[in-house]
């Protein structure tokens, strides 16, 4: 306990300096609060409970427009902002724009929590392969349909308010790291507090035998669907986030993303390590720099660069990150290890 | 008049639905995967027959062509990737499968542009009840050439050797294995067979609509829905559904507007398999 205290605080420590050590990077490192924060709340669904979802990217765009709908909502007229394409004919002074933002936080976190709440009860009924496809249906329809609206700026997109001139150039970064990174603790320290209480037993008892927690007098229901509203709590914060960070909303290409951030949480968590509290940090920490690093050499190949890793992955490496030093280390890990029996196995293999 | 023209484009639509569906519904069947890459494999099928048409070669040929080619490529897949997630999870195949559709829409992009392309065929247009019904004969030729290939695989698969491996893999892979079937290599030619099939749809869809590299997903999720309604091994149910669906389609895009089309195809994908999960709970099961 105390060795993880420490690291604890290497991390805080780590966190809050960042953007003043490492000022080029500010950017990056928002993006990868909010890679984190995806990584993190997808693994409830995928690793704790079983519930393989390609849908939580309906929260995460559902958050993303309700926050830059808000913020300009709040004290302009949405339609003729969406019309004029972005130009500058409304300017948010200040205050406004911090009283927007922090409504529109709020509004992009707890509308897609609701949401979760209605449809979960028909949507956490379906199993397996039939789960992964619909809520795959339901974010690709959310892209299309959400295309197809006036108000929300239809295919030509939506500009988010620009950051206004205060605190000199470096104010912008700094203002939405630190936005992601607050976000990112709220969300960590969430779901370790509630991993370490009786939820997680129960989510991992779906998985395991869904029919038998249910004949064990668990409400298998509710607990499926308090695990998707967290995530889509989370999930709807960093949208709204990023979509101030991106500046432009785009349908297909920056909310309802399912070809980049849909499938990117699905193999963060994954790569990492999934059904683990630091696998999906881990993933989204090497696949973020990975990434990076492709996207700028091989420009253009990205994609199938993307998809040749997803296939790589998959196939050879599912366990993830986490499952290999597992089974590398199984001490480190709490499991006790019969010598004798460890040196048989090796020796049948 | 626009209802009769809306049923007859859907229905000749549905038949094309219908045969990438049973490609599905066979290797659903047999290898129990779930293939993200069909409706990329149909895109792909569907460039092969444009380019013979730029290069002079008229585009029906590849009704003939593409399946050839994509026979190969269907088996060089299935060597690659899917042999090694037979076995395993549904999940672990729909994901695989999804990073070889997100792979293929890359490349295919890179190989053939970003354009939305269409292979003429100059086969003009039929005219019904005084002009008031129109129909282009590609249509009419596309949809003939799947019921064509949908009943000649139906036979292949009842008489041929291979056809009855297949049917007995499908039944039972460990008792097929054991009684001298060479599973692996029914898996192989299902694969194959599944990718010849959206091979022909392709082709007929560059000749009567339009192709791009990323129009994939919206095919596959079609297939899909039309197996589920259908169920695997019900053929026609199959051929149905797909008609129905196409029908279905020609009326969103009627009603709500061209840009809702696809919308509206996945929401209805959401909206059956909610039904369905409803109806089953009330006997306390779920899809299986």
């Amino acid at each position: 306990m105390n060795k993880n205290l420490i690291l604890y605080v290497i991390i805080l420590a780590f966190g809050l300096t960042a953007p003043f050590v490492f000022p080029a990077f500010k950017v990056q490192l928002s993006i990868l609060c909010v890679l984190i924060i995806l990584a993190v709340t997808w693994n409830i669904q995928g690793g704790e409970m079983g519930y393989n979802s390609f849908g939580n990217i309906l929260f995460y765009g559902l958050g993303m427009y309700l926050c830059a709908s808000v913020q300009v909502g709040m004290f302009f007229p949405l339609a003729e902002w969406t019309e004029s394409g972005g130009e500058k004919t409304f300017v948010h002074t200040p205050a406004q724009f911090f009283q927007g933002m922090a409504v529109g936080l709020v509004v992009a976190a707890v509308v897609p929590t609701i949401v979760a709440g209605l449809i979960g009860y028909s949507i956490l009924g379906l199993r397996g392969h039939y789960f992964a496809i619909c809520t795959l249906g339901l974010g690709v329809a959310a892209g299309e349909i959400s295309g197809g609206i006036e108000i929300i700026g239809a295919g030509q997109g939506f500009t988010t308010p620009p950051f206004p001139n205060v605190g000199g150039l470096e104010a912008r970064g700094e203002f939405f790291y630190f936005c992601s990174f607050f976000a990112l603790v709220l969300a960590f320290i969430t779901i370790r507090a509630i991993y370490s209480t009786r939820f997680k037993l129960i989510l991992n008892a779906i998985r395991d035998n869904e029919d038998k927690a249910e004949a064990m007098g668990i409400e298998t229901m509710k607990y499926k669907i308090i695990g998707w509203m967290v995530s889509a709590f989370f999930c709807g914060l960093a949208g709204g986030i990023m979509g101030g960070l991106v500046g432009y909303i785009d349908s297909t290409d920056v909310a309802f993303d399912g070809r980049e951030m849909g499938v990117f949480m699905v193999l963060m968590a994954i790569l990492g390590g999934k059904g683990t509290l630091w696998g999906p940090i881990i993933g989204a920490t090497v696949f973020h720099i990975f990434k990076e690093g492709f996207w700028t050499f091989f420009l253009g190949w990205q994609y199938v660069a993307l998809g040749v890793l997803i296939v790589v992955i998959v196939i050879y490496f599912p366990e993830g990150i986490m499952g290999w030093l597992r089974e590398k280390y199984p001490e480190r890990f709490g499991e006790v290890v019969d010598e004798a029996d460890r040196k048989a196995q090796v020796e049948l293999k | 008049m626009i209802t009769i023209q809306a049923c007859l484009d859907g229905i000749l639509l549905g038949i094309l639905f219908a045969l990438i569906a049973y490609g599905m519904a066979l290797q659903w069947g047999v290898m129990n995967i779930i293939n993200i890459a069909q409706g990329d494999l149909v895109i792909l099928g569907g460039y092969i027959a444009y380019f013979m048409y730029l290069y002079g070669i008229h585009p029906a040929w590849g009704v003939i062509v593409s399946p050839i080619i994509m026979y190969f490529v269907g088996v060089g897949i299935y060597k690659l990737v899917i042999n090694k997630v037979v076995d395993r999870d549904l999940f672990i195949s729909i994901l695989a499968t999804f990073g070889i559709s997100i792979l293929f829409m890359q490349l295919m992009n890179f190989a053939f542009g970003a354009d939305v392309v269409l292979a003429n065929s100059g086969y003009g247009t039929t005219f019904l009840f005084d002009s008031n019904v129109v129909l282009p004969n590609s249509k009419i030729f596309s949809a003939f050439i799947s019921i064509l290939f949908a009943i000649c695989l139906v036979i292949y698969m009842k008489k041929s050797k291979l056809g009855r491996a297949i049917r007995a893999t499908a039944q039972n892979s460990r008792a097929a294995k054991i009684l001298g079937v060479d599973t692996e290599k029914v898996y192989a030619a299902t694969f194959g067979i599944n990718a010849a099939l959206c091979g022909v749809a392709g082709a007929l869809i560059s000749i009567t609509f339009t192709i791009h590299p990323y129009m994939g997903l919206p095919y596959t999720i079609r297939s899909f829905m039309i197996v589920i309604v259908a169920g695997l091994g019900n053929l026609p149910g199959v051929a149905l559904s797909g008609m129905g669906l196409g029908v279905f389609e020609e009326f969103a895009d009627y009603i709500l507007g061209t840009e809702f089309r696809i919308g509206s195809v996945f929401l209805l994908l959401v909206l059956i398999l909610v039904y369905r999960r409803f109806k089953l709970s009330r006997k306390r099961e779920y899809l299986k």
